[in-house]
């Protein structure tokens, strides 16, 4: 098991943001986490990552208990994020916010060693090319290949995808989703977050369903898909039933 | 790290080593006086371009490191007999050390609240001192005498403050640079630009922002011992003048924060315009006001600063303008 | 002793409520647009000058002259807005608070060169009311009065007008604000003059009690900043609030300890505040 979720809940003021949530993740997965909007599922991967600490319930990363810890101790254990609004480091070149990533990972790279890994986690996005300029000249869609090639410089164990595939035309797609296949081939675990629903029932080995920051259901993309649950849950949401609808 | 190799780290240094040099070579007072009052704006600007240049934190009171180890350094000096250079290093330690406490609490806070707080300190620390009996209380302390006489007498001294005050410069500079471009000053710009994502990278923002907050207040605090021991006395109202604090940020700012040299441009074209307006007939009592004004035209149309603006425009100068 | 103590608290009381007025002022434009206005202390001393001036040049009653005094601080707000703060509105944090800071050092710059640093006063003595134990200058009175005033037309107009509603819209989301068709720029000069008004109605009252002089600004802009911290960045009653805590202790302190610890209790409490709870006592915006 890569990461290990115990009924960690969560609770905003009054708003109860996260119930009871548990799964687990083996090593070597892509685990997609869908469910509808509002629904709690970028708060889990903060709570995950240790951006907040639930308050009860814990996370187990490789066997460690990584619960209340700040989220750059649990990025130095090996867990990377792309974030779903791109964050980049906007004054800095494109090679030195990969470099970011690679000098505070899992790794701890000196600065020449981040420079020649950051040049290889841009050729693997795509953005070689684009690496002296500033990070902030970069349209969406290269922001979020930047947010990626960032999380992987970090050689991560665990990768956290926060909607990679928002906002991408179906080629893009296609190219992101072979990509995903291909860092998941090199031995890093995947759990991502996505709407796509084509996309990440076709990519994921094992489906999670969060509602309301409940878990509804969980197992292979095919089961959950004809889940009445799920397909309740999301038809509040008439868009997404139509799309969960043509798998 | 082949710094030594970069024509970026060798151009402040030898700037600041010709022109300390020539000064020393010289000997005249009245070239000294002028150098030294910019070699300690520069000085100063620099060190609060290595929080605020790299970090984006904003201390609107940093003077009160200048004042808080310029008072412990000239009471050791002047009180209680020490060396000049071992209590111009205890000033700075004291500052290093009340930024430490300070920082463990005050950096918690982003922003505007940050730098409200840095204000409130300063002033909380000026009351303090006017109070407190060692340092004199209100009227603040005189320089024993017999202190100069250590260094050959007061005309004496004061070149061999100027030496250290020069060194000093050369040091800071030194550390800025290599805080720069080092994996720690990547973390920190990384900060700078988007904490929250930068801790996700990984970067331990707490324990980084504040080794550069003890660093920024370290060479303060020397810089101050040497300043009033030149002075011969030391009060309150001297000290931790908030005008100084913001004088410093415009320096940074003018001359570009961020960068090694924009400070050192900063520092001298203010000096250089404020000795200019203090002399001129028209705009004696207008120098504020022309300041001022000088600051609101680089917010509004220049925020890179003078060093920032040519790196922008002249990306090859960039590996020689750092 | 106690009636000492109780003409002193209900003195610092009463100038709490001006400092109030001061400290409104600045959380006004916090909290509408996230700027902290360090040309604040400056304007306040510009109030000081406007009411002086209009009672030694015009003889006008140093309280009617808060009227004019305000209309100008409001003609001030929107000119400062419009040349130094418009242009980084939308800019980090360090754009407005250097941008707010050179229109202050140009302020004192061409204020000290016009006005000199020699102190000038109020001429306008009106005696003191008794009540039991308690003696109480009338000029306190009056001016608790005049804060009162204008908070109240502060409150009435941000209620009850249109322009005070779109005030209110773009503190609480400027871009809604726009696409609702609020022209924000114009209502951003409006509040960032409505904080320079309350700042200018605060200086003309403090003249009415202290000589002054164009450097005088400085220590009540630091108050205010205390004050805002203590009742809310952003929060207009809390900074009355705060203005009163913090009048209160200037009278009460002194009795305990020497004067001279005052600034150190204040900063103290600031820095305090700041930490442990930084929207303050009664919560932020």
């Amino acid at each position: 098991m890569i990461l290990q979720v115990q009924d960690v809940t969560l609770r905003f003021g009054g708003l109860q943001a996260l119930t009871d949530v548990t799964f687990d993740q083996t090593e070597g997965q892509i685990l997609g986490l869908i469910g509808p909007n509002g629904a709690g599922k970028t708060t889990l991967f903060n709570v995950i990552n240790g951006v907040f600490a639930p308050y009860r319930g814990k996370i187990i990363f490789r066997g460690e208990d990584i619960t209340g810890k700040p989220s750059y101790e649990v990025a130095r254990r090996g867990m990377a994020r792309a974030h779903q609004v791109v964050r980049p480091l906007t004054e800095l070149t494109v090679r030195e916010n990969v470099m970011v990533g690679a000098c505070f990972g899992r790794e701890g790279q000196s600065l020449s060693q981040a420079a020649s890994l950051a040049d290889q986690a841009l050729a693997q996005v795509g953005l070689a090319g684009r690496a002296d300029q500033p990070s902030g000249s970069l349209n969406v869609a290269q922001k979020k290949r930047l947010e990626l090639a960032r999380a992987l410089a970090a050689r991560p164990y665990l990768l956290l995808l926060d909607e990679v595939l928002a906002g991408l035309n179906p080629t893009e797609i296609t190219e992101m989703v072979a990509t995903i296949r291909k860092i998941r081939d090199e031995g890093i675990s995947i759990l991502m977050i996505e709407h796509v629903m084509q996309a990440v029932m076709s990519i994921s080995d094992h489906i999670i369903v969060l509602d309301y920051g409940q878990l509804i259901a969980a197992g292979k993309p095919e089961e959950v898909a004809s889940n009445p649950k799920v397909i309740e849950a999301y038809l509040g949401d008439p868009e997404m039933t139509a799309r969960l609808m043509v798998e | 790290m082949k710094f030594w190799r970069q024509p970026g780290f060798w151009l402040p240094l030898v700037i600041v080593l010709l022109w300390g040099g020539t000064v020393l070579v010289l000997r005249q007072d009245t070239v000294r006086e002028t150098a030294f009052t910019v070699l300690m704006f520069m000085a100063l600007a620099s060190s609060l371009n290595i929080l605020l240049g790299y970090t984006g934190y904003v201390s609107f009171g940093h003077i009160v490191f200048f004042g808080l180890g310029g008072y412990t350094g000239f009471y050791l000096i002047s009180e209680q007999g020490w060396p000049l250079l071992l209590a111009s290093l205890a000033g700075g330690a004291l500052s290093g050390f009340i930024a430490l406490l300070v920082g463990l609490a005050v950096l918690r806070l982003r922003g505007a609240y940050f730098a409200l707080a840095t204000i409130g300190i300063n002033e909380a620390a000026r009351a303090f001192v006017s109070n407190f009996g060692p340092f004199g209380g209100a009227t603040g302390l005189f320089v024993n005498f017999a202190a100069y006489e250590k260094y050959g007498g007061a005309g004496q001294a004061l070149w061999t403050t100027f030496t250290f005050l020069w060194v000093t410069t050369l040091v800071v500079l030194v550390v800025s640079y290599l805080v720069k471009h080092s994996r720690f000053g990547l973390g920190l710009q990384a900060i700078r630009e988007d904490e929250d994502a930068a801790m996700v990278m990984g970067v331990n923002a707490p324990r980084a922002k504040t080794i550069t907050y003890v660093i920024s207040a370290f060479f303060p605090g020397i810089i101050g011992t040497l300043y009033f021991f030149k002075n011969g006395n030391v009060e309150p109202g001297d000290a931790f003048q908030l005008h100084m604090s913001i004088e410093m940020l415009v320096m940074v700012m003018l001359g570009g924060m961020g960068t090694v040299l924009g400070p050192m441009v900063g520092a001298t074209a203010y000096q250089g315009l404020r000795g200019y307006l203090l002399t001129s007939p028209i705009f004696k009592d207008l120098h504020l006001a022309v300041a001022g004004l000088i600051l609101l035209l680089i917010i509004l149309f220049v925020p890179a600063g003078a060093v920032g603006w040519v790196r922008g425009r002249l990306p090859a100068l960039r590996r020689v303008l750092e | 002793m106690f009636s000492q103590l109780a003409s002193s608290l209900t003195d610092g009381l009463l100038l709490g409520f001006v400092y109030g007025v001061a400290a409104m002022g600045l959380t006004l434009i916090w909290g509408v647009m996230s700027v902290i206005n360090l040309a604040h202390g400056p304007v306040i001393a510009l109030g000081m000058f406007g009411s002086y001036l209009l009672f030694t040049l015009l003889g006008v009653n140093p309280y009617l002259a808060l009227v004019p005094v305000a209309l100008l601080g409001l003609v001030m707000g929107f000119f400062i807005y419009g040349v130094a703060v418009h242009r980084v509105i939308n800019a980090p944090h360090l754009s407005s608070l250097l941008a707010t800071f050179a229109v202050n050092m140009i302020i004192i710059g061409l204020g000290t060169a016009i006005f000199s640093t020699s102190p000038q006063n109020i001429d306008y003595s009106l005696g003191s009311l008794e009540v039991g134990f308690l003696t109480v200058p009338f000029s306190r009175l009056l001016a608790t009065a005049g804060a009162l005033l204008f908070t109240a037309a502060l409150y009435l107009f941000l209620y009850f007008t249109r322009p005070g509603k779109a005030v209110r819209a773009v503190a609480n989301n400027r871009r809604a604000a726009e696409l609702m068709g609020i022209p924000s720029s114009l209502v951003l000069a409006l509040s960032f003059g409505l904080g320079t008004m309350m700042a200018a109605v605060a200086g003309g009252l403090i003249a009415t009690f202290f000589p002054f002089t164009i450097l005088s600004g400085g220590p009540y802009e630091l108050k205010s900043f205390v004050i805002c911290v203590l009742g809310g960045l952003g929060n207009p009653l809390g900074a009355l609030l705060g203005g009163l805590i913090l009048g209160g202790l200037e009278g009460v302190i002194p009795a305990f300890m020497p004067v001279s610890w005052v600034p150190v209790v204040e900063f103290g409490l600031f820095v305090l505040v700041l930490l442990v709870k930084p929207s303050g006592l009664l919560g932020a915006k």
